[in-house]
C-alpha cells in the first residue's frame, strides 16, 4: 500500500516505512543534513534536517521521522529556517579553523556549505579547544577544533570498517570524540582505512598526506591497483605540473563493489606513482651497446638509451634466441598487476610471435 | 568466485573462511563480512592455524595444524553425513560419484581427524553443525588453501563440501576463492597461463588451436608450456635462454630465493618491463619503463569475475610508456625481422591504437568475454563474466541449475602431509604470507610513505612460549634458518601464532621470507608450498 503525503504543497506517493528525508530526496527536494548519511544508521542528533508537519507539535527531524498517510510537510518555512540557523550558529561558535587549506574543501565541506547557504555568521570568534593535528596517525589528520559531534566517524568505523576506534567521551559541553580510552588511534586498533575521514562532514578528520593542498583540478574514477576485491576510487589530480600529478585518493559513492569504503592501501598507497625511484628512460647494459659478449658474472653497468635502441636490442636478442634455440627457449612472465588488454597481448606475444606456450604469471605465488 | 561479494555478504547465513586472512588481504570484503556478522548475525567459522583478526568475529575458530586442511574438511563431511545433514536432493539430481567419495570420508572419524589436525572433537562437531544447519553457507579461501603441495586437492575438497550441502548455484553460497593481485583473475582469463588460450581454451585442443591459428595467422605450439615455478629453474639449467618479464619480481616472490638468483644469473638474456629497479632488475639486460595504473586505460577483472574500467588520470612519467604499447612494438619488430611471420589473418596485426581496440579482439576470440567492450563499461554497465554477447547482462552467480560440465563430480580425496615438516634440526614450522599494510614484494607499498610509516620493517610472528624457551628476553631480533637460507628480523611476540609456528612476510628485501621457503610444488597446479616448511629460530645477537 502506497502512502500519500504532501511536501511543500506537492502531492507525493511513497513507500511505507520510508522517512521524510528519503522521500524528499527521491523527489528532488533538498533537506540539509549533517549527522545523517545514507550508509550509516540514523541518530537524529544534529537537528539540521528539521521540518514542519502540519498539526504536529514542534519540529521533526526528517532523517528519523517515518512518513504517514495524509502528512503535510513543509521543509523551508521561516520558522524552520530560523531553527536551522540557530543549529548552525551554535556549531559555528565552537568551529575553530586554524587557517590551513583543507583537503577537499570548501566544495566538500558539508558543514561550511550549509553555513554559507543559510548565511550564518559566528557571533564571536571561535577559540581553539584542542591541538591542531592532535593524533600521530601517519595517514589520518585529526583536528577536533572542527568537530561538530555528528558522530559519523564513530558510526563509520563501527558500521563500515567494523573496528570501533572512535567513541564519545563526557557529556554536554564537555563531550568530545576520542579514540579508545583517549589514546592515539593506532593504539585503539585503528587500521588506517580512512572511512572515518571519508564520512566526516567538516574536515575535522582529513587525509594527512594532502592536508593543505586544497581541491583537486580533476577527479578520475578508476579501479584500485592492489588486491582482487576491485574497489573503485577517485584519483585526485592537480594539473600544476605537466601531465598532472596524483595527490590524493577519495571515495566515489558510485563504486560498484565498495561504495564509499576503501582500505589503507587503496586510499593511502598511491604515492609510489611519483616516487623518485621510477625508471623514466629505457636502460640497457653497456656490453650490449658495445656488441660484446655478456660479462661472466655481473652484467655490467646500465646505460640510459632511447626507446628505439632499447627496443631494437630487446627484439633482436629475443628473435635470435628463438632462431638459435627454438621457441621454447624463451619464457614469458606476464603480470597480474597489468591490464586485461596487456595480458592478452603478452599471451599473443608468447604464442604468435615467439611460438611458445611458456607464459605464466604470479597467480601461484 | 562462483558468487559475488555483496551476495555473500548479504545472503549467506553461515560463512566458512579457511586459509584466508580476509580482513588483511581483501580488506574491503573483510569488512563486509564483519558487517554480515555484526548486523545480520551470520554465523562465521574460521579455520586457520593463526589467530587472525577475523577470528574475533567468529562463532568458532578451528586452529588446525598447517597442511591438514583435507583431513579437516573430510572430518567435517564425515560428521555431516553421519548426522544426515547432507542435501540429499541436490546430491541425487546434480552430482555423481557420491558412493566412492563417501567411502573415503568414512575413514575420517572425528577422533582420527582430531589427532591429525589438533582440533578438539567437540569443535569439529560444532563446526559441522553450524555449517550445515545454517543455509546457505558460503566458503571463502585464498592462498592458505592453495599454497600447499596439496593445493588442488584442498580446493576440490571444498567443492565436495559445498556439493554435499547443496550450496552451489544459490545466492549466498558457492565456492569463493579470493584472488590476490588486483588482476590475477584477468591475467588467467587472458591466457597468461601455459596451458590455455584466453578464456581457458586448452592449447592441447586441436579445435582451439586451429581457431587461434586462423585468427593470428601462424602455426601454434600444441605443447603445454612451463609454469613460472618451472620456467625459472629451467633458466638455471640452461634450457630457457631468455625471459621477457612484465612487472614481476621473481627474486622476491618465488620460493627459495638463493636458487632463483642463481637461475636468473645463469639466464642469458632478460628483458624486464617495470616501474622501479627491483631485486630482479639486477639480473636484467634491458629495462623498459612501463607505467602505473594511473597512467593508462583499460580494464581489470576482480575476484568475482567483474570486468572494470581503468582510466588514465595522468600522462606517463618521463619517457615511460603504457605497457601494451611496449609489447606491441616489440612484437612488430620481431615479426618484421622474421623468419617467423604472420599470414594475413583477422587478428594477425599489432597495430593497436587503444586498449578498447584490443578488447574487441579479446571479445572476438574469448567466449566468456564475448559481450565485453569498453563502450559498455564506460556506459556504467556492471559485467561479470561469462558475458555471452553484446546484450547479455553477465553472470553474477555461476552453476545455477547446472555445472558447466553437467553433473558435479564428487572427488574422493585423501590427506597427505606437507613436504617438509619440523624435525630435530629444524624444529619449528614456518608459514609465509602478507600483512595489511604491504603488497607482495613491496615494490609499491614500500614506496608509499604512509604505509611505510605504519609498518616499516618485517616482523616475524612468534608465540610467547617459544620466545621464552629461546630466552629472547629484551632482545627481540631473531634469526630464522631453513635448509635453504637464513634471515634476521624483529620478532613480534604474539599468540596470533600457536607455539611451534612462526609467520613471516615477503615484503622487505632486508628479510625476505622466500630465502627460507621450499620449492615443493603441487603436482597439478605447480604452486609452491609457502604455508609449510621447517625452520629453526634463534636469538640474533
Ligand atoms: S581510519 Fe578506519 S579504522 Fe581507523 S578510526 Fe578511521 S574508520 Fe576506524
Ligand atoms: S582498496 Fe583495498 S580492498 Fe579495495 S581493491 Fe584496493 S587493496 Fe583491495
Ligand atoms: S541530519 Fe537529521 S538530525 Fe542530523
Amino acid at each position: 500500500m502506497d502512502v500519500k503525503l504532501t511536501i511543500n504543497n506537492t502531492p507525493i506517493t511513497a513507500t511505507p516505512g520510508q522517512t521524510i528525508l528519503e522521500v524528499a530526496r527521491q523527489n528532488g527536494i533538498t533537506i540539509p543534513t549533517l549527522c545523517y548519511h545514507k550508509d550509516l544508521s540514523p541518530v537524529g542528533s544534529c537537528r539540521l534536517c528539521v521540518v514542519e508537519v502540519e498539526k504536529w507539535r514542534g519540529q521533526s527531524a526528517a532523517c528519523t521521522t517515518p512518513i504517514s498517510e495524509g502528512m503535510v510537510v513543509h521543509t523551508e518555512s521561516p520558522a524552520i529556517i530560523q531553527s536551522r540557523r540557530l543549529v548552525l550558529e551554535l556549531l559555528l561558535q565552537n568551529y575553530y579553523d586554524a587557517g590551513y587549506a583543507m583537503g577537499d574543501r570548501p566544495q566538500d565541506n558539508e558543514f561550511i556549505h550549509w553555513v554559507e547557504h543559510y548565511r550564518v555568521t559566528a557571533p564571536r570568534q571561535a577559540q581553539p579547544r584542542f591541538a591542531v593535528n592532535s593524533d600521530p596517525n601517519p595517514v589520518v589528520w585529526v583536528d577536533f577544533n572542527k568537530c561538530i559531534l555528528c558522530t559519523r566517524c564513530v558510526r563509520a568505523c563501527a558500521e563500515v570498517q567494523g573496528r570501533f576506534v572512535w567513541g564519545v567521551a563526557e557529556r554536554g559541553h564537555q563531550a568530545q570524540i576520542v579514540a579508545g580510552a583517549g589514546v592515539p588511534m593506532l593504539e585503539a586498533r585503528c587500521e588506517s582505512c580512512g572511512a572515518c575521514v571519508a564520512y566526516c562532514p567538516t574536515g575535522a578528520l582529513d587525509n594527512r598526506m594532502s592536508v593543505g593542498l586544497g581541491a583537486a583540478d580533476r577527479k578520475v574514477l578508476t579501479t584500485c591497483t592492489y588486491c582482487g576485491v576491485g574497489c573503485q576510487l577517485d584519483l585526485n589530480v592537480k594539473d600544476d605540473v605537466p601531465g598532472g600529478r596524483v595527490f590524493r585518493v577519495t571515495s566515489n559513492p558510485n563504486a560498484p563493489v565498495n561504495g564509499m569504503h576503501l582500505c589503507v592501501k587503496g586510499r593511502y598507497g598511491y604515492d609510489f606513482i611519483h616516487h623518485p625511484d621510477r625508471v623514466l628512460r629505457p636502460r640497457v647494459r653497456r656490453y650490449l651497446l658495445q656488441g660484446l659478449p655478456r660479462p661472466e658474472h655481473d652484467r655490467g653497468e646500465w646505460v640510459e638509451v632511447d626507446w628505439d635502441t632499447a627496443l631494437g636490442i630487446a627484439a633482436e636478442k629475443l628473435r635470435q634466441t628463438r632462431e638459435q634455440h627454438g621457441p621454447d627457449s624463451i619464457g614469458v612472465l606476464t603480470s597480474a598487476k597489468c591490464l586485461n588488454e596487456e595480458n592478452y597481448l603478452m599471451n599473443k606475444f608468447a604464442r604468435q610471435v615467439i611460438g611458445t606456450n611458456s607464459i605464466d604469471h604470479c597467480a601461484r605465488l | 568466485m562462483s558468487n559475488s561479494m555483496d551476495d555473500v555478504a548479504n545472503h549467506a547465513q553461515a560463512l566458512l573462511i579457511i586459509g584466508s586472512n580476509t580482513t588483511e588481504q581483501h580488506p574491503v570484503f573483510g569488512s563486509m563480512l564483519r558487517q554480515a556478522v555484526l548486523r545480520r548475525g551470520a554465523k562465521l567459522v574460521v579455520a586457520d592455524p593463526r589467530r587472525i583478526d577475523i577470528t574475533e568475529f567468529a562463532t568458532l575458530h578451528l586452529r588446525h595444524q598447517p597442511g591438514t586442511d583435507v583431513a579437516l574438511i573430510n572430518g567435517l563431511m564425515h560428521i555431516i553425513v553421519q548426522n544426515g545433514w547432507e542435501d540429499k536432493q541436490f546430491i541425487a539430481e546434480r552430482t555423481e560419484g557420491f558412493e566412492d567419495f563417501q567411502q573415503v570420508i568414512q575413514e575420517y572419524d572425528p577422533e582420527r581427524v582430531s589427532e591429525i589436525t589438533g582440533v578438539p572433537v567437540d569443535d569439529l562437531v560444532k563446526a559441522a553443525e553450524i555449517l550445515s544447519l545454517n543455509k546457505p553457507m558460503a566458503v571463502m579461501w585464498a592462498m592458505g588453501i592453495t599454497q600447499h603441495i596439496v593445493g588442488v586437492r584442498n580446493v576440490m575438497d571444498l567443492a565436495n563440501l559445498q556439493m554435499l550441502l547443496g550450496n552451489m548455484g544459490v545466492l549466498g553460497g558457492g565456492v569463493n576463492p579470493l584472488r590476490g593481485q588486483n588482476n590475477v583473475q584477468g591475467a588467467c582469463d587472458m591466457g597468461g597461463l601455459p596451458n590455455v588460450y584466453p578464456g581457458y581454451q586448452a592449447v592441447t585442443s586441436a579445435e582451439a588451436r586451429q581457431k587461434f591459428e586462423a585468427a593470428w595467422g601462424v602455426p601454434l605450439s600444441d605443447q603445454i608450456g612451463l609454469t613460472v615455478t618451472e620456467m625459472i629453474p629451467a633458466a638455471g639449467e640452461g634450457k630457457v635462454k631468455a625471459l621477457y618479464i612484465l612487472g614481476e619480481d621473481p627474486v622476491m616472490s618465488d620460493p627459495d630465493t638463493n636458487h632463483i638468483r642463481h637461475c636468473l644469473e645463469t639466464c642469458e638474456f632478460i628483458v624486464l618491463q617495470e616501474l622501479f629497479p627491483s631485486e630482479t632488475s639486477v639480473y636484467a639486460d634491458v629495462l623498459l619503463p612501463g607505467v602505473s595504473f594511473a597512467e593508462k586505460s583499460g580494464s581489470f577483472t576482480n575476484t568475482e569475475r567483474r570486468v572494470q574500467i581503468v582510466r588514465q588520470a595522468i600522462q606517463p612519467l618521463g619517457e615511460a610508456r603504457p605497457d601494451w604499447q611496449i609489447t606491441a612494438e616489440l612484437a612488430r619488430r620481431i615479426l618484421q625481422a622474421g623468419p617467423r611471420q604472420a599470414q594475413d589473418a583477422p587478428y594477425a596485426s599489432w597495430d593497436y591504437t587503444s586498449t578498447a581496440e584490443i578488447m574487441q579482439e579479446i571479445a572476438a576470440l574469448t567466449p566468456i568475454y564475448a559481450g565485453v567492450s569498453h563502450a559498455r563499461l564506460e556506459a556504467g554497465e556492471r559485467l561479470q563474466w561469462p558475458v555471452k554477447d553484446g546484450r547479455h547482462p553477465g553472470t553474477p552467480i555461476l552453476h545455477v541449475g547446472q555445472f558447466s560440465r553437467g553433473k558435479g563430480r564428487f572427488m574422493p580425496i585423501e590427506h597427505v602431509p606437507p613436504a617438509e615438516l619440523p624435525d630435530d634440526e629444524y624444529p619449528m614450522l614456518l608459514s609465509t604470507g602478507r600483512v595489511l599494510y604491504h603488497w607482495h614484494g613491496g615494490q609499491m607499498t614500500r614506496r608509499a610513505q604512509g604505509l611505510l610509516a605504519i609498518y616499516s620493517e618485517s616482523l616475524i610472528e612468534l608465540n610467547p612460549e617459544d620466545a621464552q624457551r629461546l630466552g629472547l628476553n629484551g632482545n627481540r631480533r631473531v634469526r630464522v634458518t631453513s635448509r635453504r637460507g637464513s634471515i634476521v628480523a624483529q620478532a613480534w611476540i604474539t599468540d596470533r601464532v600457536p607455539p611451534g609456528m612462526v609467520y613471516a612476510n615477503f615484503h622487505f628485501p632486508e628479510s625476505p621470507a622466500n630465502e627460507l621457503t621450499l620449492a615443493a610444488l603441487d603436482p597439478v597446479a605447480k604452486i609452491p608450498e609457502y604455508k609449510v616448511c621447517a625452520v629453526k629460530v634463534e636469538s640474533a645477537t
